[in-house]
């Protein structure tokens, strides 16, 4: 229907003015936008750049590689191994359920592990990988790739993760790592970024612990762009990191293994002290525990044996566990009073067995009495009332300072756990900490290593090093760090009068090798390396008469600390048998194996060993060859 | 007045009519929906689906269309209006009944090849209707109270329909649509003076009534007009939309980071990249030359249509398409001010660049009613 077009003046007029005020309502708002634009595109577009890079760009850590520990000989204590794991991203496996029912037929899942992962995946993106077997072998993974078609996915991962080749010889020394916790990251004030890295490990105990810094490395970097939802989309760029330091110990695999296998079943610790610059070659500590099994997570259940047993398989008894010294002690309180002058080597004191001292009386080990004794004689003998005496003259503040002198009392700085100070105790030390004043019998149960002294196996071989030596020396346990060889630790002249120490050395060597002498049948026979020693008996509950009628942790702790060859010292050795009874009987023994095994570096001759010993030494040492891991040609290839 | 026309004496009739379209509002259209496809292009990471094609689709379609509906005479569509206006009143009813449930609110019909949005299509209906309306009214009337309630009566039914729905966005622009019809149409300033004061104070009321019984707005209302007067309020919420669009737009800098090198749109932090926030990425990739050239194009779109309607002296013709014209310019300029922050997130898409078919239908429908006027205008 057409009709004229309705027209008038006054209605075009007004539409078109309308229309033209509102057009230029429009453009102006139009403008507005513009301007808008400009401000946000021009004027701001460095700020919003900056927050679009921040948006998109990722840096991701690359964890270094752990450095590793090596022996003095340079075979591995730690080093790091390829696991493998497989993960599965839910995005791409499209029905999770039906690849992993394929996925179990290849590889052993574990229920525990494969809820966990179900139930990971569903907190996560989709496409997340997630763990569903950890640890698996070569040969799963293998079985996985060649299966891969019909495994969407899944994928096989490989990481790095601590191994100790050595397995139990050195848990109480190199430690082991686990998966970084929060007491680990309380250790810093501001933690390394790539402590936060899921599954990265951080040294728990021993070197590993206490050198960390140095075996961690540096954390390489890399660029990633990521989406919204925290996909990785491409890697931009990467900085590779600096692997950790390799940390070489003084030690020697091959002894500690002789040494683990010597002890056998006892509860013992030996330590044996290079003379030259303070090496430490062994640090045993017997039971021990395999340290592997803490770096994958031990179960409780294997834990809870550690932890139950009484010959508590997590101490590191070496350097941790702190005993009374017993007669090994007795070098102290006999180099205090030469020292002071107020003894001669040869003035005698007469043991009938005990000391009337005050009301009190004090026993000699002896009950029947030793006689006239002097110097000499009494340690060779090991007379407790001659040093009663001596303790009666010299008083306890000269004691201890010659305990102190000769390293007890101190923390030795050996980058282990736990390293005890012992106790070096005197008259301000009982004030301050019991309250009450020393008394005169304090000194006398001290002067024979009893009473409130402590001393771990560590400290007494610093004691015999630096009475064989006279000088300062210190325990080294690292000798380089990539390659860098650190600082002797033998250091001057402690002071001491020469005489004096040939006084001590000498009733040391009668000890060992005197038909008397208290260790004379764990003497070494060999020319030139025969050794000097002193036998140790620390009393755990008091009135034990005879050891074997008592039960097991009642009986003494048997101690014994020796250096050889007497002439020419090379090495000092501690050795502590818990609930062993006599030092003589259960320690000496053990410290003269040790000490010809380092001394020879291998199965000593039988030579070495006195005419009677020589066919149950020989039998012990082919059962003990059997025992070790480490043999020669072993040796030889890890090296 | 220049091409063509100077000649021709009467309306031109059969296929001559081709020769009298509006040939440069139809390139500059093309032009406009061009740059959707590119971006279309380039969001979905350089590939013609899922958006591009569909979208190219549908713009062809939408120019038959526009081509039909402008061949047909300007009078024929004036007598259509009011049933027009009907039919998109009922469709919208229907919706509001028995529509597909989608996004918390009911605003299609699923048509099977489409989802028809009788809000977009009332949007159109109603500037006919009105302009129909003010056709027939006496001039002298126009401004009489009872010959105003009438219009925004019909103003009102629907608006009040698609805030039901609830979508408040295309509520305001009918609302705003209609409103500015009246005013092209002659209605006395008072009247807009009264509503100005009135909406204003409506404003203070629907904040005062927030959290009372008597709450005029839903909650997701105010939750988006407080994080679009600060976004960083809620940074991970709901002001991550318009905190990452800004950081989008703002990223592009003078030329943009280049086609199909943003990051923002390819990697994901940009929301509703496809549809109501493809403004951001033509700024981000094309930078601040590319989002003013765009709006430029939108501003000769406007003023071709201006043009139009003033050269056309019938008052049907002038007053649809000048209506047309506002419809259009609502759409881009409440579009760009929210991508841009300046306005609340209200999901007005970007007219003939977003991704949708009712929205780009129904605007090639209106653009063939403004050729049609164009075409048969009287001479």
């Amino acid at each position: 229907m057409r009709r004229t077009p309705r027209e008038t003046a006054e209605s075009a007029v007004r539409v078109t003015r309308r229309g033209l005020i509102l057009g230029g309502l429009q453009l102006g708002f139009a403008a507005t936008l513009a301007l808008r634009m400009r401000h946000l595109q021009v004027d701001q577009a460095d700020e919003f750049r900056l927050l679009a890079e921040e948006n998109r760009i990722n840096i991701r850590l690359i964890p270094p590689a752990r450095g590793r520990i090596f022996d003095r000989e340079g075979r591995v204590i730690a080093e790091n191994e390829q696991t493998y794991r497989i993960t599965i991203v839910r995005e791409d496996a499209g029905d999770v359920d039906a690849v992993i029912a394929r996925l179990s037929q290849l590889v052993e899942l574990e229920e525990d592990a494969l809820n966990r992962a179900l139930a990971e995946m569903k907190r996560t993106a989709p496409f997340f990988p997630v763990t569903v077997a950890d640890r698996v072998d070569w040969e799963d993974i293998s079985r996985v790739a060649v299966n891969a078609p019909a495994l969407p996915g899944v994928t096989p991962e490989v990481g790095l993760s601590r191994v100790y080749p050595q397995g139990d010889l050195f848990a109480h020394v190199a430690g082991y790592v686990q998966r970084v916790q929060d007491r680990n990251l309380a250790l810093y004030e501001d933690p390394p970024a790539v402590l936060r890295v899921p599954g990265f490990q951080h040294g728990q105990v021993g070197v590993e612990a206490r050198m960390e810094n140095l075996l961690r490395g540096e954390a390489g970097t890399k660029r990633v762009e990521v989406n919204a939802a925290g996909r990785v989309m491409r890697e931009l760029d990467r900085r590779e990191g600096e692997a950790g330091a390799d940390i070489q110990l003084t030690v020697d695999s091959a002894l500690q293994d002789y040494i683990h296998a010597r002890l056998g079943a006892e509860s013992a610790s030996v330590v044996v002290m290079d003379l030259e610059k303070g090496d430490l070659l062994a640090i045993g500590s017997s039971p021990s525990y395999d340290p592997n099994k803490f770096v994958h997570g031990i179960s409780s259940k294997d834990f809870k044996v550690l932890l139950d047993d009484d010959h508590r398989p997590l101490a590191s008894k070496t350097v941790q566990d702190a005993y009374p010294p017993g007669s090994t002690f007795k070098m102290v309180t006999a180099l205090a009073a030469l020292d002071a002058g107020l003894v001669a080597p040869d003035e005698t004191v007469w043991c009938p067995g005990h000391m009337e001292i005050g009301s009190r009386r004090f026993h000699c080990w002896k009950r029947v009495g030793h006689g006239h004794m002097n110097l000499e004689q009494s340690l060779r003998e090991s007379c407790d009332v001659y040093y009663y005496d001596l303790a009666l003259k010299v008083g306890i503040e000269r004691i201890a300072e010659m305990g102190r002198r000769l390293g007890l009392g101190v923390a030795h700085d050996v980058p282990m756990s736990a390293v005890t100070s012992g106790l070096m105790p005197d008259k301000a030390w009982k004030l301050r900490e019991r309250g009450s004043e020393w008394v005169i019998g304090d000194s006398v149960n001290a002067s024979i290593g009893q009473g409130f002294v402590l001393s771990s196996p560590l400290q007494l071989a610093v004691m015999c090093a630096r009475i064989a030596t006279g000088r300062d020396i210190s325990p080294r346990l690292i000798k380089s760090v990539d390659g860098v060889e650190t600082p002797s630790r033998a250091g001057q002249s402690l002071g001491l009068n020469e005489a004096h120490l040939r006084q001590v050395r000498n009733a040391m060597y009668a000890v060992s090798n005197s038909r008397r002498g208290t260790a004379f049948a764990s003497r070494i026979v060999a020319d030139g390396l025969r050794m000097s020693g002193k036998t140790g008996t620390a009393q755990v509950s008091s009135n034990v008469v005879d050891n074997n009628s008592v039960p097991w942790e009642q009986r003494d702790h048997a101690l014994f600390v020796n250096f050889a060859p007497h002439d020419t010292p090379r090495i000092a050795v501690s050795v502590v048998v818990e609930h062993g009874g006599g030092g003589s009987a259960a320690a000496a023994p053990i410290a003269r194996d040790v000490t010809l095994q380092a001394l020879y570096g291998e199965d000593p001759p039988l030579e070495a060993y006195p005419s009677s010993d020589r066919s149950r030494i020989k039998a012990q040492q082919d059962r003990l060859a059997r025992e070790r891991r480490i043999r020669d040609a072993e040796g030889q290839s890890r090296a | 007045m220049t091409y063509l026309e100077h000649k021709v004496k009467s309306v031109p009739a059969g296929w001559r009519k081709v020769l009298f379209l509006n040939w440069p509002l139809i390139l500059l259209l093309s032009a406009v929906a061009g740059v959707g496809f590119l971006m279309l292009y380039s969001v979905a990471g350089g590939s013609f689906r899922p958006w591009a094609e569909p979208q190219m689709k549908r713009f062809a379609m939408g120019l038959a269309l526009m081509a039909v509906v402008a061949m047909v005479p300007i009078w024929f569509w004036r007598n259509l209006s009011f049933v027009a206006y009907l039919v998109a009143l009922a469709l919208l009813v229907f919706v509001t009944f028995f529509g597909t449930a989608a996004g918390g609110s009911q605003r299609w019909i699923d048509l099977g090849f489409m989802r028809l949005q009788p809000s977009e299509l009332m949007k159109v209906t109603l500037v006919m209707l009105l302009a129909a309306y003010y056709d027939w009214l006496p001039l002298k009337k126009t401004s009489r109270p009872l010959w105003v309630i009438l219009p925004v009566l019909l103003i009102l039914l629907p608006a009040g329909l698609v805030f039901e729905q609830p979508d408040l966005g295309t509520a305001l622009l009918i609302l705003m649509g209609g409103g500015l019809m009246m005013f092209l149409a002659g209605v006395h300033w008072a009247y807009f003076a009264a509503v100005i004061a009135l909406g204003g104070g409506l404003v203070l009321a629907v904040f005062e009534s927030k959290g009372t019984d008597w709450q005029l707005l839903g909650d997701y209302h105010y939750k988006r007009i407080e994080t679009f007067v600060d976004p960083t309020s809620d940074p991970l919420g709901a002001g991550y939309h318009i905190t990452q669009a800004k950081i989008a737009m703002g990223s592009g800098g003078w030329t943009g980071k280049g086609y199909m090198q943003g990051t923002q749109s390819r990697l994901n932090f940009l929301p509703e990249k496809h549809t109501d926030f493809i403004f951001n990425t033509l700024a981000e990739e094309f930078g601040f030359v590319g989002g003013f050239s765009l709006l430029i194009l939108y501003v000769l779109i406007l003023l071709f249509c201006i043009l139009s309607a003033v050269q056309n002296r019938d008052r049907y013709s002038s007053l649809l398409i000048l209506g047309i014209g506002v419809t259009f310019f609502l759409y881009f300029a409440v579009n760009m001010s929210m991508v841009m922050g300046l306005a609340p997130v209200v999901g007005v898409p970007l007219p003939l660049v977003s991704y949708g078919g009712s929205a780009m239908l129904v605007l090639m429908v209106a653009f063939g009613l403004v050729q049609s006027a164009h075409i048969h205008r009287p001479r």
